[in-house]
């Protein structure tokens, strides 16, 4: 399978903690990922490890056949950070132009990444003085419009209204069937339905590397939910044997 | 550094300037309002005959100090911002180069310096009839020089500072002291050999003395020429030292 993203042995620390463990993981090109796991798990470590912002202890990280973070790699991927990482005092379609500059697109790019996002009607508007989930809107169009090969999202759809989030699904699996890679990461189980494939994280481990089906095949339940939960168990005898 | 992405990023920190009127009002009024006061402390002092009025020597200085001190403090919370907000992070993982920001916020900074430097200098030329031998385009070219030093010192600094109060405080420890030791208080010649040596190695001090020649001759002398160099030379090193100071990857 061509993969687009593979992770081998990585062991990221974060002061004296261990954040990731030894993830071993691959993406495949033209698909929908869901990077799932609780808060803290260690998603968006490994995500600033993908992209390269992170240092890392062990093992590699290889985006598109280069090193993770590689200066061939800055106009092939797209990054949206958790905290929506936007200009409070721009307007909207200047945050989107500056960055659309930055990746050689013209303005026709930067307004067409606005109206994708759902922000066309609030495209004059300061940044600071959009709602929480706007404001994450207008960060997602400044990761869309590079048109980048592999995009990463780190919790796009925290805060949007339930039709906005189904919109934004259907914008990202749109995207993959023109052949993007997209990593979408989510502490919410029930857009890890959504997904193409699914990775789950719990405390700097990986515990599954399938698709929903799969998950839930092993699992032995329909409830991604609770299929969870029967993996992290699974992977812990020690409790099981204490709670007997 | 990429003149496009050198340019998009120069529009864009103009841009939010232009946004916050309130700051731009601030940068234009307070050196003004600053000057009518100088204007006024030295109005009845005597001049001795032969040398330049009190407020000729002090408002040719602090024509130089203003953008020198406001763009310090300006970079440093602006800088400080794109690192907490996650901007610098995002912008990292794009084909921007670190010198194309560093380089942006220089000449950003540098053109609103400049254009404080001007209203600034009219104001002193033409209300308060500021004298002096040289050309008043050389006084807003070095006041000018001096918001490129700040902004330079400001981006440098702001690697070391993790909060907007650590950022302030880089201002007492970084600009007072060449405030301090630049010749103005005191001249020079009559201070201690151990502060003039601290004073030989503060970028401000050869600032100011490009100033004083403007002020007493007029031809720009080589002395001032040596001097922007000096000054020209210690941005373009604060700069560069931010850009090895800037990481990409973090822990």
């Amino acid at each position: 399978m061509d993969h687009v993203i593979a992770v081998r042995g990585l062991v990221v620390d974060r002061g004296r903690r261990r954040v990731l463990d030894g993830i071993d993981a691959a993406v495949p090109r033209g698909s929908v990922t869901g990077l799932l796991g609780p808060s803290g798990s260690g998603k968006t470590t490994l995500m600033r490890a993908i992209v390269g912002v992170q240092v890392i202890a062990a093992g590699t990280v290889t985006v598109l056949g280069q090193p993770a973070g590689s200066a061939g790699l800055r106009h092939r991927v797209g990054y949206l950070t958790q905290a929506p990482s936007v200009y409070a005092d721009l307007t909207v379609r200047e945050n989107a132009r500056y960055f659309a500059a930055l990746h050689g697109r013209g303005r026709a790019e930067a307004d067409h990444a606005v109206a994708d996002v759902g922000l066309a009607s609030a495209a004059r508007q300061l940044v600071g003085s959009l709602s929480g989930g706007q404001r994450s809107r207008a960060s997602l169009a400044c990761a869309l419009v590079g048109e980048p090969e592999l995009i990463v999202l780190d919790e796009p759809t925290v805060g949007q209204d339930p039709v906005l989030r189904a919109d934004l699904w259907a914008r990202f699996h749109a995207l993959a069937a023109a052949g993007t890679t997209l990593l979408v990461s989510s502490h919410v189980m029930d857009e890890a339905a959504r997904c193409d494939r699914l990775l789950l994280i719990r405390e700097g481990r990986l515990i599954a590397d399938d698709t929903p089906d799969a998950v839930r095949a092993a699992a032995g339940v329909d409830d991604l939910d609770e299929a969870f939960l029967r993996l992290i168990r699974a992977g812990e005898p020690e409790h099981t044997g204490e709670a007997s | 550094m990429n003149p496009r992405i050198l340019a998009a990023t120069v529009g864009r920190i103009l841009r939010q300037l232009r946004h916050d009127r309130r700051t731009v009002a601030l940068l234009v009024v307070v050196p003004t309002a600053l000057l009518t006061l100088v204007y006024y402390m030295y109005a009845d002092q005597p001049t001795p005959p032969g040398a330049p009025s009190a407020f000729d020597r002090i408002a040719l200085v602090m024509l130089g100090f203003f953008p020198f001190i406001i763009m310090f403090l300006v970079t440093s919370i602006a800088m400080l911002r794109e690192r907490t907000s996650g901007t610098l992070e995002r912008l990292l993982t794009t084909p921007l180069a670190k010198t194309d920001l560093l380089f942006g916020y220089g000449i950003a900074f540098g053109l609103a310096g400049a254009a404080q430097a001007t209203i600034a200098s009219a104001g002193a030329y033409w209300v308060f009839g500021l004298q002096t031998a040289g050309s008043s385009g050389l006084v807003i070219m070095i006041a000018a020089l001096n918001a490129v030093l700040a902004v330079a010192l400001g981006l440098l600094c702001s690697a070391f500072a993790r909060t907007e109060f650590q950022a302030v405080q880089f201002m007492p420890v970084v600009v007072a002291p060449q405030l301090l030791l630049c010749g103005l208080f005191v001249p020079r010649e009559q201070m201690a050999g151990w502060l003039q040596a601290v004073s030989d190695v503060l970028p401000l001090t050869y600032a100011v003395e490009a100033l004083q020649e403007v002020g007493a001759h007029a031809e720009p002398t080589g002395t001032m020429w040596r001097d922007v160099v000096v000054v020209g030379g210690a941005a373009v090193l604060a700069l560069v030292l931010a850009a090895a100071t800037l990481r990409r990857r973090s822990g």
